[in-house]
């Protein structure tokens, strides 16, 4: 306990909040910005890009997973991997399905 | 092993403060384990008489017993959804876990005792809302499959609310078990001195943590898909109904593991203790718990290998389920190893944990046929799959769950119950659970599908004898539940609070323990499975 009070008390003042919303408004704004170009497939991939960036500002400075430890960061990455491998084996199987009815 | 510990005489135990409200609003780990004991328990009981009106009904191949088939559906419905999500899911995690956890750490409580007293309302509330749902019941099976779910008349989305609502429960009770053990560990209580009931709840809380979000968040578009019909599984507006089997075993195939790996904990305690023996190969048992949570989540696809899936997929599957394998043979192994040439006691609880290794080995090995694809191809959605999954959940499960409340009876109510009608109760329930599934891998291999009323005249004489053996099973469980209730409304307290001269912290302390488990913390000096040496 007195490890997490240390480190808040030295990274995470008003200027570091304010500089991370200010990046999370820009951001929105990029991400309403973006949506008026047709990037084809790779729509999607710019939007996630940009959400992707979003939420790891917020876990790492509001939700303050930057000054934490080893354990803690595991458990804040195995879901990105668990997520990765939803997305990745569903994608897998759905693409590499043969039609039944050509 | 231990200092700090406390004699019989000198404490007042936790089941001392009475009245409702010393209940509903305990914040004591040991009070919120017998909350959910008793809860599971009434499901359990609810579940298993549906189970029994469903094979009354199939003594006979017409529909006779319910009125309609749709009724037979519902009953079926009600059956896996109260067994999975209300019984065995929360059953050993919830109970056993609280209430040997910070005892068996050398903990007064676990780190947030407020959270998991919340952890029981949610899964009240969640309790509340699916018996809210029983006025116009689903027949959808318990794995809400689209497109049926979507389509089908029956009130789908209270019962899938309620079970979005538990995994709530689920998810904070697996992050205060994970946080417990971290952080409140005694003093030399190392990860090497762990008991393996630790470690298997250990990766039991990863798996509740970290699956139950995926499960909540499908039914949740199961939901939105039948309240705003969106389209997420419905092909005529570009989804897919097989994602939705995707998403669904991404969290149930790790789920069978958040339910079957506490149960292998379970085993690894009762067993060195009435073999008098270390436990055979402790870094191999406690390590494998983590490789099955590990390896749980590359093998869903193998529930789906005949819905229509790639096959490129399928095959990838079909090898990595047989991985699995690897780390629950490690353990059976290190069980059958840590018996040889052991001083074995046969208490009824060691003969519930005997009965685990051959029924979970049975249901285990039949996993392996299912897992290769062209035999899966043949036995899908037969009664084989009926009888392999009974063999994994009751024969492994349910008999660490029964092998459990016999080990610990003494420890957690402070009472004695009767050891041969303990015995009794467990050759019946052995015998009747065998009688019952035996007969069903056999009618499943020559073709009876599971979830039909009626059948073809050819399987009766299976069915007839499945459904005699599920009336052994019945009274088995009746009498081996009225010998461990009536001693609770007896007076007297047990002669010792180590009966069995176990070694494991949680036995130290007074039977009942006190509030707060140790009057000082206590320091660990030796390991938990050091008989022989002493």
């Amino acid at each position: 306990m007195s490890t997490h009070d240390h480190t808040e008390e030295h990274h995470t003042g008003l200027r570091v909040y304010t500089a991370v919303c200010l990046a999370l408004f820009v951001l929105t704004a990029v991400t309403v910005y973006v949506a008026k170009f047709d990037f084809g497939d790779f729509n999607i991939v710019v939007a996630m890009l940009i959400a992707s960036i979003k939420a790891s500002i917020v876990a790492l400075y509001f939700m303050h997973l930057k000054f934490e430890d080893k354990l803690t960061w595991i458990y804040a990455l195995y879901p990105l991997f668990l997520l990765f491998l939803l997305i990745g084996f569903t994608m897998m199987e759905t693409f590499t399905r043969v039609p039944v009815i050509k | 092993m231990a200092n700090g510990v406390m004699t019989q005489t000198e404490h007042i135990p936790y089941l001392a403060q009475k009245g409702l409200k010393s209940w509903i609003l305990t914040t004591d780990h040991k009070r919120i384990g017998i909350l959910y004991l008793v809860t599971i328990s009434f499901f359990f009981m609810i579940a298993g008489l549906t189970a029994l009106g469903m094979r009354y009904e199939l003594m006979t191949p017409e529909l006779d017993f319910f009125r309609t088939a749709t009724e037979y559906n519902v009953a079926f419905t009600l059956h896996g959804s109260l067994m999975v999500f209300f019984f065995i899911v929360p059953g050993i995690a919830a109970s056993f876990g609280n209430f040997l956890i910070p005892l068996m750490i050398g903990a007064r409580d676990v780190a947030f005792p407020r959270i998991n007293l919340l952890s029981f309302w949610i899964y009240l509330i969640g309790t509340a809302i699916l018996l809210s749902a029983l006025a116009q019941p689903a027949d959808t099976g318990w794995t809400f499959y689209t497109p049926y779910s979507i389509q089908t008349g029956t009130k789908v989305i209270m019962i899938t609310l309620g079970v979005f609502v538990l995994g709530f429960s689920s998810i904070l009770t697996g992050m205060n078990f994970i946080v417990t053990i971290h952080k409140l560990r005694a003093p030399g209580m190392t990860w090497s001195r762990l008991p393996l009931f630790i470690w298997a709840s250990y990766a039991t809380a990863i798996l509740q943590l970290l699956a139950t979000p995926v499960v909540g968040i499908t039914l949740l578009l199961l939901i939105a898909e039948r309240a705003f019909d969106i389209g997420f599984f419905d092909p005529a507006k570009g989804g897919d109904p097989i994602l939705f089997q995707n998403f669904f075993w991404f969290y149930s195939h790790p789920a069978v593991y958040i339910m079957v790996i506490p149960a292998f904990g379970i085993i690894s305690e009762i067993i060195p203790v009435f073999a008098r023996k270390p436990i055979f190969g402790y870094k191999a048992i406690a390590y494998s718990s983590f490789a099955i949570a590990i390896i749980s989540f590359f093998v869903w696809l193998h529930h789906m290998f005949v819905s229509g899936i790639s096959e490129t997929a399928a095959a990838i599957f079909s090898f990595l389920t047989m991985l699995v394998a690897i780390p629950t043979a490690i353990k059976v192994f290190n069980w059958t190893a840590t018996l040889y040439k052991g001083s074995i006691d046969f208490h009824s609880s060691m003969l519930y944990a005997l009965s685990f290794i051959v029924l979970f080995t049975v249901g285990g090995l039949t996993g392996v046929y299912l897992g290769a694809l062209a035999v899966d191809v043949h036995l899908h959605d037969t009664y084989f799959i009926v009888a392999h999954m009974h063999y994994v959940m009751i024969g492994g499960t349910v008999m660490g769950f029964f092998g459990a409340l016999h080990f610990w009876y003494q420890k957690w109510f402070g009472k004695v119950f009767n050891e041969l009608i303990a015995k009794i109760s467990w050759f019946l329930i052995f015998v009747g659970f065998n009688v019952t599934f035996f007969p069903q891998f056999f009618m499943g291999f020559q073709g009876m599908p599971r979830r039909y009323a009626t059948y073809p005249e050819e399987y009766i004489s299976y069915h007839v004898l499945s459904t005699y053996g599920s009336w052994i099973l019945g009274l088995g469980i009746l009498i081996m539940t009225v010998n461990l209730l009536i001693p609770l409304w007896k007076e007297g307290r047990p002669e010792s609070s180590n009966p069995y001269g176990s070694l494991s912290l949680e036995w130290q302390v007074p039977s009942p323990p006190p509030h707060e488990n140790f009057d000082e913390i206590p320091t660990v000096t030796d390991w938990t499975y050091a008989y022989g040496k002493k």
